[in-house]
């Protein structure tokens, strides 16, 4: 069972994190925590000249394995779209990707980096935010 | 079994007492070990609850019907035993709360708000549960005082040197502590911060969530003037706790919450309230749960307190030294001799999260986390830390567990 959280792919991009790193002059930019875990994920974007693609992401952060993969796959998945298909893109778009069953509790660590991708394009574009992260400017998952 | 830890209660024969060990965790025994977050409950607590709820079942102080007074005399009944068990002078100083988050806010608020002011200083330590700190850091706020913290050494054990410096721009008014710390395991020199506190013209106000369950408690050999416990953490049941306080501080107290119970008189004008304890207990208490406590602390002064300390500690000890042999674990705390039976230990490379997962499908269960200390954990300079606690119905193979789980995790992180 562990084994089936813990598959391979998450575990290569825990330790191989993909657009890991701190992005200076980002033109979108924010940062959350998940209590419950510790995690911590920073976000930052720069559009391309049409100020609507995402041209390069990056994050830092620090935290389990689950909330540190995920962010990391959703580098990958978010670079070319732009800040309101990814607005729009439901959370279930990257908990596919991650493909593990996971507990409630575990979710918020694998939804971490989504939410803060979102409210940094909230703060950048006013481009909506879900409900349950709506009027959030530093996103604490509780 | 590598392990052969001799103990002076028989833990494997009091684990019978407790039903939720009748069942296996994905295919395996449960190894509970997160008693410091919660304990388990003996059937004894269970049938207590159970029988008053058929038997006794009515609201306290009202009736003057039998079922009433039946119903009252388990409720005070149960609060004596709460006396007994802290050794508080006079059963009027105990007061039924939720729990010993609501206890302290009771102090926090019912005394703090009337008593700080600017100019004053309330003192915690970085080895507070959030339940003691936050109360007191919104209380100095609200009322302009400062607060100040007291800080550990690399042991994680108290700097009582640091206190003059906390004092020296202000007037300290609370002194707030808990007497075993939940993260660390940590016992802290209550005795010692009492008279420094009453030296200042202080309160002292003790955390005994942690400590009451596992540490024998006498208030008065402490010299504290406030004393919170949970039930829940003591083999009794979620939903209440207590406060003891010093009878003539909680008279000049004004009252926390307000309602019913509570008064004396109520005029369209003005309301008195009611004695002690009655004042500070708003509303319907949680009537079956004090009676659960009650049942709680019988179970528990059967098996006896220091046979449960000093097996708790062996485990520790234990524990330390078999996770300390494992490469990449990082121990926290106090030396085995001087600290509670909590253990908290990193894997290198490894989030506690992910650490307790794998441990999980192995049925082993700890914490994982801030444990509700994120100043400590930033004095530790982690996130969070992994924990194993322990309690009267564990065992040595659940330290195995525990370290071949640790294994496995790293195994898997390669």
């Amino acid at each position: 069972m562990a084994e089936d959280l813990y598959r391979e792919v998450i575990l290569d991009h825990y330790k191989n994190p993909r657009g890991h790193g701190v992005m200076e002059d980002a033109d979108a930019q924010a940062e959350g925590v998940n209590p419950l875990c510790g995690d911590e994920v920073s976000i930052y974007v720069q559009f391309a000249d049409d100020g609507e693609t995402l041209e390069e992401v990056k994050f830092s952060g620090r935290g389990c394995a689950i909330s540190q993969a995920s962010t990391s796959m959703l580098m990958e998945m978010v670079v070319g779209k732009t800040a309101s298909e990814i607005a729009g893109l439901p959370k279930e778009a990257l908990l596919e990707e991650v493909g593990i069953p996971l507990t409630p509790v575990r979710l918020k660590c694998a939804l971490l980096g989504l939410g803060v991708l979102k409210v940094a394009l909230h703060r950048a574009k006013g481009t909506p935010l879900p409900d349950e992260w709506a009027g959030l400017d530093e996103l604490e998952l509780t | 079994m590598v392990v052969t830890a001799r103990t002076s209660l028989d833990a494997q024969k009091l684990r019978a007492d407790f039903p939720i060990f009748e069942q296996e965790i994905h295919g395996k025994p449960l190894a509970y070990l997160d008693s410091a977050v919660t304990s388990q409950k003996p059937r004894q607590v269970l049938d207590a609850m159970r029988d008053f709820y058929e038997t006794s079942n009515a609201n306290v102080h009202r009736g003057v019907y039998t079922l009433s007074e039946r119903a009252t005399e388990a409720f005070e009944g149960a609060r004596q035993k709460v006396a007994d068990f802290v050794n508080a002078p006079d059963v009027r100083e105990v007061i039924f709360t939720r729990q010993a988050t609501e206890a302290l806010n009771l102090v926090a608020y019912a005394w703090g708000l009337n008593n700080l002011g600017p100019g004053d200083l309330v003192v915690v330590t970085e080895l507070e549960h959030h339940s003691n700190f936050v109360p007191w850091q919104y209380m100095a706020e609200k009322t302009g005082a400062g607060f100040r913290m007291l800080h550990v050494n690399e042991d994680g054990e108290l700097d009582l040197s640091g206190l003059d410096e906390a004092a020296r721009d202000g007037n300290v008014k609370v002194v707030a502590a808990n007497l075993v710390s939940n993260a660390l395991g940590t016992i802290n020199p209550i005795e010692k911060l009492a008279a420094w506190a009453h030296a200042q013209g202080a309160i002292m106000v003790v955390d005994g969530a942690q400590a009451a369950p596992h540490h024998p408690v006498d208030v008065q050999a402490l010299g504290c003037d406030f004393f919170a416990l949970s039930a829940h953490k003591m083999c009794g049941p979620t939903g209440v706790g207590a406060l003891w306080g010093r009878r003539e501080i909680l008279e000049a107290m004004e009252p926390f919450n307000l309602g019913g119970h509570m008064i004396s008189k109520v005029r369209y004008e003005s309301t008195t309230w009611g004695e002690l304890p009655h004042k500070f207990e708003a509303g319907t208490s949680p009537i079956a749960e004090a009676v659960g406590l009650g049942a709680a602390i019988d179970y528990l002064n059967e098996v006896g307190i220091e046979a449960i300390e000093a097996h708790e500690q062996e485990l520790a000890a234990v524990a330390l030294e078999r996770l300390g042999e494992i490469e990449g674990v990082t121990l926290y705390g106090p030396p085995a001799d001087r600290r509670a039976g909590i253990v908290s230990f990193n894997v290198e490379g490894i989030h506690p999260h992910d650490v307790a997962q794998v441990l999980d499908s192995e049925g082993v269960a700890i914490r994982a986390g801030h444990h509700c200390c994120q100043p400590l954990m930033t004095r530790l300079a982690v996130a969070a830390t992994n924990r194993a606690s322990f309690y009267l119905y564990s065992v040595p193979e659940e330290i195995d567990r525990l370290v071949e789980g640790v294994q496995k995790t790293r195994k898997i992180f390669g």
